[in-house]
């Protein structure tokens, strides 16, 4: 399969506020302090926008703005990718507790913000991105199904492709049965053709085994390994630490029930 | 991009199980909607709700995906042979080449809906029998879909609402390109709850009668159920002259509210201009569109002026909402299950339902069923968050 070359990331976790910071942490140069997820919203979201936006959806978009500007592309441009295992739980939780106590009267806003395309039609909204966006979901694979439909994307189309994978915490009670404890939101800009000096690095699809039922070895520091574990879209940072090193191997994300994706990395 | 023979079909709606009672409603110009009795909804609308959907038993080994969003998911898998196409297409590429791309709006709402109402009175915790991953999920459809059929390929989930189950064919077609797969289950299924039907009440965008897209006095939608699956595999061997293709898929985002269409169609004539394309057809090669047609006064205002823009005002079209109600996730795969049936049968179906014309709008909108040769159709399905899909089928020209 064709490699997509890494022209720009975005990250923003508990502990985590950039990539620049993330990169630092995943090359061991800085120890990792596990705590809370701090939002910086955007500038360039509209004020209604910024106001009717969740917290999970302003996450993203600010690593979707941080990625194509480290990549130096405007926001605008990229077909994407959003993936998330499950849509936004604040809203889910108040919806179904309205439900429940026979309040049948919804918010308009809260029942638009509901659906699992939320971030993908306020990143269009903020952005004037008119190009096709996939929204997808695999549970705890999420990440790696986003990063099968953006490669297929960037394949297809060879136009920049932006994937934003991102989870959020549920309030209790939902929370007990998915225990996911904070926002974590990653952001890629995959390009078809690597540009000397700016691209990171080099993904490629194994060709010869792209699935198997083996997982990867889990991260080595304790608190990364539990961050990878404790929310879907952290997944990715097997990746992220590959990328960060600059190492030149195979990557094992967790994708589907005893399924792995195979990813070949490099660095450009 | 490549075309995929379309190797299985099936639908299941408030208009049929499985494509022969189907057709037979869309003969008959027979809607499937009625007043709202579902549960213990206390609302004033019109649904389109499947009979007979928790008869369905669920297996054992499988009991933790058991909610009304899979039993239906397994009715409609049950009808005109689907599974056995699947198991044929098994044995021609192996279990790991076959993908499951499956649209959902709301997966197994109805199922969280309960689990809220039948909370712990004493620690407020949801009842151990609710399972997150197995009725919650977005994923939890496909993944069980995954199982009943025993495929091993990629799989994924495609939630972006209304446009749900048209763009898992773009994920699909796409990802037969790259070579990972060489067919695909595809489809979409999604069933009646509190959420969304208090919810488009919420955005007094519910018709208090049968929907009436198109019409003059259109006043909204009316939900349905439903679930459509389509078999779709890369070429193999000969040409079946008889089979009927994906040619073409086109998506774009309207990047202009999160409820509302773009009042111009804009996102949608991209979304059409890119699947035509994509299938490298002009405007002239379509015979019959199958409109998104929801009912409400602006979306079908919005969509005629794209369907004129890119077609000229000849080209027939009809929406089928007005027979189904609007199956939300299940929309895309369900209409292009129709446009199968068109093609097949030589016949552009119409709404039970289509009320008095709107003349503003200068379309071809067929009030009355009718015949003809139909070789190429296209069908458009757009939803929240202004994520627009439109699909081209027919026979290669």
């Amino acid at each position: 399969m064709h490699p997509a070359y890494v022209e720009g990331i975005g990250v923003l976790g508990p502990g985590i506020q950039s990539w620049q910071e993330a990169a630092y942490i995943l090359k061991g140069e800085r120890t990792y302090v596990p705590g809370n997820t701090v939002l910086s919203p955007p500038e360039s979201l509209p004020p209604a926008e910024r106001r009717r936006a969740s917290r999970g959806v302003m996450a993203a978009l600010q690593v979707g703005y941080e990625a194509c500007a480290m990549a130096g592309v405007l926001p605008a441009e990229p077909a994407s990718v959003f993936a998330s295992s499950g849509s936004d739980g604040d809203i889910c939780n108040a919806i179904c507790s309205a439900i429940a106590a026979g309040d049948h009267l919804i918010s308009p806003t809260q029942f638009h913000n509901s659906v699992h395309n939320a971030i993908s039609g306020y990143w269009g909204i903020a952005t004037g991105a008119m190009a096709p966006s996939s929204v997808v979901s695999a549970h705890d694979g999420s990440f790696a199904a986003g990063l099968l439909e953006a490669v297929s994307l960037l394949v297809t189309l060879r136009t920049p492709v932006l994937l934003v994978a991102s989870d959020q915490d549920y309030p209790f009670p939902l929370y007990a049965t998915r225990p996911v404890p904070d926002i974590f939101a990653v952001a890629l800009i995959l390009t078809v053709a690597p540009q000397p000096g700016k691209s990171l690095a080099q993904i490629r699809i194994a060709s010869d085994q792209p699935f198997t039922e083996m997982p990867g070895q889990t991260m080595s520091e304790v608190p990364l390994a539990d961050l990878s574990g404790a929310i879907p879209a952290a997944r990715c940072l097997p990746l992220l630490q590959s990328i960060a090193r600059r190492d030149t191997g195979n990557v094992v994300l967790e994708y589907l029930d005893s399924q792995y994706l195979v990813l070949e990395v490099a660095p450009c | 991009m490549s075309i995929l023979m379309i190797s299985g079909v099936t639908s299941t709606s408030c208009i049929g199980r499985g494509l022969e009672q189907t057709l037979s409603a869309l003969h008959g110009r027979q809607g499937g909607l009625t007043p709202c009795v579902f549960r213990d909804m206390v609302i004033d609308t019109w649904v389109g709700e499947v009979a007979g959907v928790d008869d369905e038993k669920i297996d054992a080994d499988l009991r933790d995906f058991n909610c009304r969003n899979n039993r239906l998911a397994q009715l409609a898998l049950s009808q005109d042979g689907f599974a056995d196409a699947v198991e044929a297409a098994v044995g021609r590429w192996g279990r790991r080449r076959v993908g499951v791309f499956l649209g959902t709006s709301t997966a197994g709402m109805l199922r969280t809906e309960w689990a809220f109402r039948h909370r712990d009175a004493v620690s407020g915790q949801l009842p151990a029998e609710f399972v997150y991953a197995g009725t919650h999920s977005p994923y939890s459809l496909t993944e069980f879909v995954r199982r009943k059929l025993g495929l091993e390929g990629p799989a994924v989930a495609v939630s972006s609402a209304c446009s749900s189950s048209a763009k898992v064919f773009a994920s699909a077609q796409r990802m037969v390109d790259c070579g990972l797969i060489d067919a695909a289950v595809v489809g979409g299924v999604d069933s009646l709850c509190a959420t969304t039907l208090y919810g488009f009440e919420s955005l007094g965008l519910l018709a208090k009668e049968p929907c009436r897209p198109f019409s003059g006095d259109r006043a909204g939608i009316s939900i349905g159920e439903a679930a459509a699956y389509m078999l779709v595999e890369r070429m193999a061997g000969p040409q079946d002259r008889e089979a009927v293709w994906l040619l073409g898929v086109g998506e774009s985002s309207d990047a202009y509210h999160m409820s509302s269409p773009h009042p111009q169609g804009l996102g949608a004539r991209l979304a059409m201009e890119r699947a035509l394309a994509s299938a490298g057809l002009g405007p002239e090669h379509i015979d019959y569109i199958n409109l998104h047609g929801t009912g409400t006064v602006a979306n079908d205002a919005a969509e005629a002026i794209a369907i004129a823009n890119v077609f000229g005002i000849a080209t027939p079209c009809s929406s089928t909402k007005g027979a189904t109600g609007h199956t939300l996730g299940a929309a895309g795969a369900l209409e292009a299950a129709i446009c199968v049936l068109a093609i097949q049968n030589d016949f552009m179906p119409s709404s039970p339902y289509t009320g008095l014309r709107d003349h503003a709008m200068e379309i071809n909108y067929i009030s009355q069923n009718q015949g003809g040769t139909i070789s190429t159709v296209l069908s458009n399905s757009f939803g929240f968050g202004g994520s627009n899909c439109s699909l081209v089928f027919g026979r290669p020209i």
